[in-house]
């Protein structure tokens, strides 16, 4: 009964947080349905196949895209739009879907550093587990810290099974204390976290500087090395779709209406995870080709009489990715840096992006930190500009041009809060998509 | 300065030692020399490469504590750092890197490791990690700029005879220690003689750019021509009045 109650307390608030237009209300929600009844979680989610998504990039979309494949096969809880902290985690489980059934499967997007709390409540959840690289230092810790958290807390889960990406060192040494990991190639473009073996502290050795492309890594004292991975991505190339090769050589195609090599390794990581919760991949991928925003990402909104797309760049493995998914130059591009706690409080991550990349763009620099941005361009020798508010009529600087009144949208790449902010001033969705 | 007046500067082991953005400080360095018509030769070293002792500017960053480790493991063991400092080279060091100067460090785990015994300072354990907004008053002659930047570190470090506070903390931890003489007022940094270490991130010479052109005249041998930009200015404008309002 107090769990029942606590749940409906939670909607209220919940409803009356969005209605008072304060966000989304499911944190609000969830918080209350805990303060009413601390062992929510492990009540709502009793009975329940769990599977746990988490990544520091990634984790969203591949969270969206795995409820997506679920979602074929029959009715799913999940977790939208990334309140990924035990109190949106609860609020999702409290409030499923009209006519879902408590025995429902759950797909849940978890921040890195709340999982390892999580797990006690869901002995045998699946973990599917992307990468890790640097991202918040000011919250979430150095990586090493977060893998060690990790591989310490999967060490005590005897129940526990997981998907995980093999190319990432730290995800292998977390997860490889779990028997029988479905391990997949899904690459790692970043690889500045994990110069280190996470086993013994000697230099790991990358195939890839003399074989490009080869993701294959081993530790040159300790033998701690990449596993053989059973599930493959190959990654688009020349107009040639990306391909998941199945164990039994089985091929298929991904073809998404998500941008990037970044969301084909999410796509991949979601499909082999679905594989692994019981859905077949040929029903995976097409459920998969429907999804064309998460969240408000890669989603075109409408904004001082230009058409925008908006992009999330939190990180520096993340804008590693960033650069091919823009428009091509000399596109201009529109960069918001926010230093909220959901941002990370330190920007000074800018500088561990190579935005000399940018070199033939004109920049338009702003959010609360684009004095940091804009210092940033300047050393990089990049043209830019500084503006507190570029979507206010007129404020675009000229060197923007028509961008965004053709075909073409303007790219506005930003931090969470900088992203969140632009895409309800543009009134996209925040949900779903 | 080398003769043909080329300026070398050598970023050691950003791979290991880069993780708080502190690879900016050598293209923050690089353009505002250039900027003043010198010459530069701007080198990154990988990790475990040889420390050509032939540089006039050297860089250390901050980074996770293995790195550092494996980071001070290898300088010790090279040499080339100590032959460059002995020769009148320049260091600028931060956060890991200023620790990796000293006599001693918490390693991994918090087992005390030895350090190169360029700077005259010890480190160990902060009893809270020190993370946020730092800004210091100098006391360093050259600087008459606050020093603004941020920290993110478990490190209390003492300063020996031998070396000086770079400055005084207002607003943070810094060194996590004060002078006997000093009222309990945290120190932040140290130097002695061209070798410093600072707790700056931000990158600390992005944020500080009077910082970054003590550095150059130490190895120009002169002071350098005004270079004032008005974002630089903005920027660190703008993280002065943020942090004291917040203090």
């Amino acid at each position: 009964m107090r769990l029942q109650a606590a749940a409906g307390l939670g909607r209220m608030a919940g409803v009356l947080s969005k209605s008072l237009g304060r966000g989304d209300g499911q944190v609000i929600g969830g918080r209350v349905i805990l303060a009413a009844c601390p062992d929510a979680f492990a009540r709502l989610v009793a009975g329940k196949r769990v599977a746990f998504v988490s990544a520091t990039n990634g984790k969203t979309t591949t969270t969206r895209l795995l409820a997506a494949a679920m979602a074929a096969a029959g009715p799913v809880v999940t977790n939208f739009s990334g309140a990924n902290m035990p109190a949106g985690l609860v609020y999702a489980l409290a409030r499923p879907p009209v006519g879902v059934r408590p025995d429902a499967p759950a797909v849940l997007e978890a921040d890195e550093t709340f999982l390892p709390g999580l797990l006690a409540a869901a002995p045998s959840a699946l973990l599917v587990l992307g990468n890790l690289s640097r991202d918040q230092l000011d919250r979430v810790g150095e990586v090493a810290m977060v893998a060690r958290r990790w591989r310490k807390v999967f060490a005590a889960g005897a129940g526990l099974s997981a998907v995980a990406n093999a190319d990432d060192p730290h995800v292998v040494w977390a997860a490889s204390v779990i028997p029988g990991v479905t391990w997949v190639s899904v690459g790692q473009r970043w690889t500045s976290d994990s110069a280190l073996c996470p086993s013994c502290g000697s230099i790991l050795r990358r195939a890839t500087v003399d074989d490009p492309g080869n993701p294959d890594w081993s530790c040159t004292s300790c033998g701690f090395r990449r596993p053989t991975p059973t599930w493959r991505l190959e990654p688009a190339d020349h107009g040639h779709s990306a391909v998941l090769v199945a164990p039994d050589g089985a091929r298929y195609t991904l073809d998404l209406q998500l941008p990037g090599q970044a969301n084909q390794a999410n796509a991949a990581m979601a499909v082999v995870a679905a594989d692994a919760l019981g859905v077949r991949p040929d029903i995976s991928v097409l459920a998969l080709r429907s999804v064309s925003s998460v969240g408000g990402r890669y989603q075109t909104v409408s904004l001082a009489g230009r058409r925008v797309r908006l992009l999330l760049g939190k990180n520096p493995a993340g804008w590693s990715e960033m650069f091919d998914m823009l428009a091509p130059a000399p596109a201009p591009v529109v960069i918001a840096i926010n230093a909220r706690a959901a941002d990370g409080k330190d920007p000074s991550w800018l500088w561990d992006v190579p935005f000399e990349r940018l070199a033939d763009r004109f920049v338009v620099a702003t959010g609360e930190r684009r004095h940091d941005l804009a210092v940033r361009l300047l050393y990089a020798g990049i043209a830019y500009a500084s503006v507190a508010d570029p979507w206010l009529p007129g404020a675009l600087p000229g060197e923007v041009g028509d961008a965004g009144r053709g075909e073409t949208p303007l790219d506005s790449v930003g931090t969470y809060t900088a992203f969140r902010e632009v895409l309800r001033r543009g009134g996209g969705a925040g949900d779903g998509g | 300065m080398a003769a043909e007046s080329r300026l070398r500067l050598v970023s050691i082991y950003p791979m290991l030692l880069g993780t708080y953005g502190d690879g900016g400080n050598l293209q923050v360095l690089a353009m505002r020399a250039r900027a003043r018509g010198l010459q530069v030769e701007a080198i990154e070293l990988d990790a475990g490469e040889p420390v050509p002792d032939g540089g006039d500017l050297y860089l250390l960053g901050g980074g996770e504590d293995d790195a550092q480790v494996a980071a001070a493991r290898a300088l010790r063991a090279d040499g080339g750092l100590a032959r460059a400092v002995t020769r009148g080279a320049a260091v600028f060091s931060v956060c890991a890197g200023y620790q990796v100067l000293g006599t001693v460090f918490p390693g991994s785990d918090g087992v005390p490791e030895p350090g190169l015994e360029l700077l005259d300072v010890s480190t160990d354990r902060l009893p809270k990690r020190a993370v946020g907004e730092l800004l210091a008053v100098p006391i360093a002659e050259g600087l008459r700029q606050p020093l603004t930047g941020y920290e993110n570190h478990a490190g209390a470090t003492h300063l020996g005879p031998e070396a000086a506070a770079l400055a005084h903390v207002e607003v943070g931890v810094g060194n996590g220690t004060s002078a006997s003489t000093s009222g309990g007022v945290f120190s932040e940094g140290a130097f002695s003689g061209h070798v410093l270490g600072t707790y700056l991130h931000g990158p600390g010479l992005a944020r500080n750019p009077e910082l970054a052109d003590l550095l150059l005249s130490w190895v120009t041998g002169g002071p350098l021509d005004p270079w004032v930009n008005g974002d630089i200015e903005a920027l660190r404008a703008e993280r002065l009045a943020a942090v004291r309002r917040r203090a």
